[in-house]
């Protein structure tokens, strides 16, 4: 669970962020984010944290790896798990 | 079995990636001894190693080692007993999925839950907070992971969590335990590659103390095919060079400082205090345990743990054959124990490397290790 988990930020509110995740809306905290970030951000989240926001400059480039993995059709990838195990740490949309 | 080669050439920039084998072959030459043998501490760098065939694709000379980079691999028996303890005593405890098959002293988490005993998997220690918020009675959350996951657990305890819930902290450290394998007495390793998203949160200047007591180059890579060529390319080039530097090759998320925030959150919780790595040795500073200030909800102290009588029952026979220790110092590969793909499986693990997603026995199994033409030629 080195990977982490790129997501796109939809809403901030106060230490909890909805964060849009290849398509998956789910919460995550703030707590202990690098920066402040705002809607529109893309931000780096491991267990449940983000942890960081990803300069706008390296998105594109972030995010590929991700794509590619999660089009793995395997259920099995042990990579692919991990990232989805990512997701599944952030909290369900209330 | 595996079908490893089907994946092995999936590179977004074929072009590149030949480039950089090409490279990769030449600083090995340049060097001029083989093997050349560099150390990885992450198991999503060998995930993707093996996910991809980049073994395929290394020079021959080149070995390539997966170190003690599997948090739940290099939990201690004794902690897991700790945590099956707390269970047959009728607390609620909560984990990661991978910690449940880990195997204790005497028996796993998931041998006591079969038994009765209440285990629940979550994926994050917010998921067992909340768990716990609903719950009328004691809660026991059996933290694993490195400095990156630790973080995430302090951060839990600093907001308010509910008074029944409690941590078992397994949390570890990575920096020391690269200095007891640069110490072994038979390391070859010369040089690390460390994981870049854990970099993100510590910084690069973590490393350096290590690098200038060990004289050993650490490169700072990311998980990326390409990213991971290239790390590897620069740490050939300062071994080759003879200067032990640090040096960041995944600058997109790391900066040498890292996440300020985070890590005053770690160490406001926690502090680094010596214990046993499984399988490896004893490692000042590699375990993370809660500060006094946090002793209420350090489950070592809410409950009376009597892990005594575990000790016993013999621990299965066949887990005296197993090298995970060797294979996470690096003089050891999964293809030189003899219960490999045959009586441990992932599916009745026999120990812990191939109990996590993480350890090296399981992604060899799954993505076949074998891919390394070194060993292929040595078959032949
Ligand atoms: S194959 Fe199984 S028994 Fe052998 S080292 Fe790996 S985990 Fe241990």
């Amino acid at each position: 669970m080195c990977l982490g988990v790129p997501g796109k930020v939809l809403t901030v509110d106060g230490s909890v962020a909805t964060v849009d995740f290849f398509g998956v809306r789910r919460d995550v905290r703030l707590d202990i984010v690098d920066e402040p970030v705002e809607p529109g951000d893309y931000v780096m989240n491991h267990v449940g944290f983000a942890i960081r926001r990803i300069p706008p400059a390296e998105v594109k480039e972030t995010l590929a790896l991700y794509e590619q993995l999660l089009a793995a059709i395997s259920s099995e990838d042990l990579l692919a798990a991990d990232i989805r195990g990512e997701i599944a740490a952030t909290r369900e949309k209330k | 079995m595996n079908d490893a080669g089907r994946n092995a050439m999936q590179f977004r920039d074929p072009a590149r990636a030949a480039q950089m084998a090409s490279l990769l072959e030449r600083l090995v030459g340049e060097i001029g001894r083989e093997p050349v043998s560099v150390m990885h501490v992450c198991g999503s760098h060998e995930q993707a190693i093996a996910r991809f065939g980049l073994r395929a694709i290394f020079p021959r000379a080149l070995e390539v080692i997966m170190g003690p980079g599997c948090p739940v691999c290099v939990t201690d028996m004794p902690e897991v007993d700790e945590a099956v303890a707390l269970a047959e005593d009728g607390i609620r405890i909560a984990t990661y999925g991978d910690m449940l098959r880990v195997p204790g002293t005497a028996r796993s988490l998931a041998d006591a839950q079969a038994a009765g005993a209440k285990v629940d998997v979550v994926y994050s220690v917010t998921q067992a907070q909340q768990l716990a918020a609903k719950l009328d009675e004691e809660l026991v959350f059996f933290a694993s992971g490195f400095e990156t996951t630790a973080v995430a657990t302090a951060a839990v305890l600093l907001g308010s969590p509910p008074p029944n819930f409690s941590i078992l902290s397994a949390h570890k450290y990575i920096p020391p335990v690269m200095e007891i394998v640069a110490e072994m007495p038979h390391t070859r390793v010369e040089g690390f590659l460390a994981a870049g998203h854990a970099a993100t949160i510590t910084g690069c200047a973590i490393f350096e103390r290590f690098v200038e007591r060990h004289r050993i180059p650490v490169v700072v890579a990311g998980f990326e095919p390409l990213d991971i060529l290239a790390g590897l390319a620069k740490l050939l080039e300062l071994v080759r060079d003879r200067r032990p530097e640090v040096a960041n090759m995944y600058p997109r998320c790391v900066t040498r400082e890292g996440n300020r925030r985070a890590q005053e959150v770690l160490w406001k919780v926690f502090r680094p205090v010596g214990g046993r790595w499984r399988g490896i040795a004893h490692v000042p500073n590699g375990n993370l345990r809660l500060r006094d200030e946090f002793a209420r909800f350090d489950a070592r102290r809410r409950f009376k743990i009597d892990v005594s009588r575990l000790w016993d029952y013999a621990p299965p026979s066949l887990a005296h054959s197993c090298i995970c220790g060797d294979i996470m110092a690096g003089i050891a590969s999964p293809s030189s124990c003899s219960l490999f793909g045959k009586q441990c499986e992932p599916d009745n693990p026999v120990g812990a490397c191939m109990v996590s997603t993480e350890g090296t026995c399981r992604i060899w199994h799954q993505y076949g290790g074998q891919l390394d033409l070194r060993d292929k030629d040595e078959r032949a």
